[in-house]
């Protein structure tokens, strides 16, 4: 536990110290502002008009602000995880500073565990960034505090599976924009398996959506927390995680 | 402390590392000579648990590197052909998380890391990015991760590549001083740095061991026969360089004589015998009755650089031979023995 603290709090200052947390977190508050400002303006404009014309449907800042966004964020994050974990392994291989990690009295999955920590802390903090704006929300309106918190919960969990796919790629290069493409590739793909189901009902197809990461995310992001989908994204982290060990392994018989 | 036997490392299609066993004593310093592709890192590598043997062990303070990596890990110092450094972080910073991933923490910690600031000169980098740092400092900075902990064993690849003169004598200076309480194997081609900081040496070329012994034994047993070197001049006017050499041929034990200079009052006399059957005091003799002045007289020792151009160079017989089953243990004890003679006979 204390090794993977260490190689945490490195990497966590090595996000910090290389500006790469910097630049991610400005791109991610801007580009998430962004849709905020029209979400919200969307929101206000339908309002008025309901008013206006003298209907009145019930309007919540929950389902029609909060959870549209944050299906947005998950879409934006697809663009930030390859960023985040693209370096975790590949940098250290072209350095040579794996000879260091590997040689040390420090079990290989305490520095894998540590190194996607960190990747996890840093999209944490990008989340954060999210819950900025939402601030406001709740300063001038009442959401519901128990679905949001649920959704956060959702999107740091398919964020953390995507991660450790992530971490597990960036052990197979030395590149580091080789490892970010095939990541984005990658997520990509869990992405848009959920499309599939819209068109075409067979078993494949089936298959293919259970797989999408997505099709796990409604559930949270109504607030609901479903123990399939918990579990479906802690076998996605597991999973990474321990091809990350096994590739980790065999760099060593292949180094 | 450290116990090689017939470590073999394989690549796709390179043999990089080919049965070799040595054995290394507590506090001894090693040197592992070879050429550029002799196998050194790759056997370094084995031995720090980087990589795994193909086949064969090695056993580090009497642990295995591949069954007991952790506590071989523990116990050793390494610093990588290239040193293992992050560019985005302080020198002092690192060398701090070094220190802590090698299991250092508190006051402990920071006493070692102000110690091997102070001891490998990197003061004046405390506080710089390891990216910007030159090459010697890199390698200084290197060697103070390997150290930072105190470890039993230190396995340095190339320790003094890119260093200054200054720096090159502090570091081998600092590695004798380690010498006692660690056990210090390190690579090198440069000879003098054996000469001058090693007791043993192993000599490794093309992934074979070729020898294994202490420095001042290879050079003797690489002599074999003694050579002398003797400087005569004429005491006034022009020397009859032939004649000097005609009067020390006669001199008992001597095989041959070589005029190796020739200068018009003086010459340079180079005689060659079996060890032991000449006095030198004969030598000088012989010049002095001969009526000349004697300037200079001096055993030629063989330099490691000649030791191991010509172990190194030749193909050795014990490599020629067909390998061994992995089962079967090699006479690898005998064979430095046999590679020295063999390479001695068309001199002797
Ligand atoms: N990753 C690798 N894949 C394939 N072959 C390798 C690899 N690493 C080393 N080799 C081969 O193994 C042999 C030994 O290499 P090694 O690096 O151990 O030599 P060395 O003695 O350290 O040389 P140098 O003095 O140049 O550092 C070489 O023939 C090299 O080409
Ligand atoms: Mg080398």
């Amino acid at each position: 536990m204390k090794n993977t603290w260490i190689i945490f709090s490195k990497e966590m200052k090595s996000y910090f110290s290389s500006w790469v947390a910097y630049v991610l977190l400005v791109l991610f508050a801007v580009a998430f502002g962004y849709m905020f400002w029209i979400a919200l303006d969307y929101f206000v404009t339908a309002g008025m008009e309901m008013q206006m014309s003298g209907q009145s449907y019930p309007m919540s800042i929950n389902e029609q602000i909060i959870r549209p966004l944050l299906g947005n964020v998950s879409v934006l994050s697809l663009f930030f995880i390859p960023v985040i974990t693209m370096r975790l392994f590949a940098e250290e291989k072209r350095t040579g500073t794996i000879e260091l990690l590997a040689t040390s009295p420090v079990r290989d999955f305490e520095i894998i565990f540590g190194k996607w920590l960190a990747a996890l802390g840093l999209y944490a903090c990008l989340l954060a960034c999210t819950a900025i704006d939402f601030v406001f929300l709740f300063v001038y309106g009442h959401p519901d505090l128990k679905p949001l918190a649920a959704a956060y919960l959702g999107l740091l969990l398919q964020a953390g599976g995507l991660l450790a796919l992530g971490t597990f790629i960036s052990t197979l290069t030395r590149n580091q924009i080789i490892a970010g493409a095939s990541t984005f590739a990658a997520c990509l793909m869990l992405y848009v398996f959920a499309w599939v189901s819209g068109f075409n009902s067979s078993t494949w197809a089936t298959v293919l959506a259970y797989l999408s990461v997505v099709t796990h995310d409604d559930s949270f992001a109504k607030g609901v927390i479903e123990s399939k989908d918990a579990i479906y994204y802690l076998t996605v982290i597991f999973l990474g995680l321990f091809f990350t060990a096994r590739s980790m392994e065999s760099l060593r018989w292949r180094a | 402390m450290i116990t090689v036997k017939e470590l073999t490392r394989r690549y796709a299609r390179t043999v990089a590392v080919n049965q070799i066993s040595f054995t290394v004593d507590k506090g001894q310093i090693v040197g592992f000579l070879g050429p550029n592709g002799a196998g050194k890192t790759t056997t370094m590598r084995m031995l720090t648990c980087f990589l795994p043997p193909t086949s064969g062990t090695a056993t580090v303070a009497g642990f295995d590197v591949l069954d007991q990596s952790l506590e071989v890990r523990r116990r050793i110092g390494y610093l990588p052909e290239t040193p293992p450094l992050y560019p985005d972080m302080e020198t002092r910073d690192y060398l701090r998380f070094v220190g802590r991933l090698k299991g250092l923490s508190g006051e402990e910690l920071d006493r070692r890391v102000d110690y091997v600031i102070g001891r490998c000169a990197v003061s004046d980098v405390k506080h710089k990015l390891l990216g910007k740092l030159s090459k010697g400092y890199r390698q200084r900075v290197g060697l103070a991760q390997a150290i930072v902990h105190n470890p039993d064993v230190l396995i340095l690849d190339e320790p003094t590549a890119g260093l200054d003169p200054k720096q090159i004598n502090e570091t081998r200076a600092l590695i004798r001083d380690l010498a006692g309480e660690h056990t210090i194997i390190l690579s090198t081609h440069i000879l003098p740095e054996v000469e001058q900081t090693c007791q043993q040496v192993i000599i490794i070329n093309k992934g074979r061991l070729v020898a294994t012994d202490s420095v001042a034994n290879l050079e003797g047993r690489a002599r074999g026969a003694e050579t002398m070197v003797l400087e005569a001049a004429a005491r006034s006017g022009v020397l009859d360089a032939g004649a000097v050499q005609r009067r020390l041929a006669q001199v008992p034990g001597v095989g041959s004589v070589l005029i190796k200079e020739a200068r018009p009052a003086s010459a340079i006399f180079e005689t060659e015998s079996r060890k032991g059957e000449l006095r030198r005091g004969d030598l000088a003799r012989a010049v002095i009755e001969g009526g000349w002045d004697l300037n200079e007289i001096r055993p030629a020792a063989m330099t490691l650089e000649e030791i191991f151009l010509r172990l190194t160079g030749s193909e050795p017989a014990a490599a020629a031979e067909p390998t061994p089953e992995p089962a079967e243990p090699a006479p690898h004890e005998g064979a430095p023995a046999q590679a020295i003679s063999d390479a001695e006979e068309p001199h002797a």
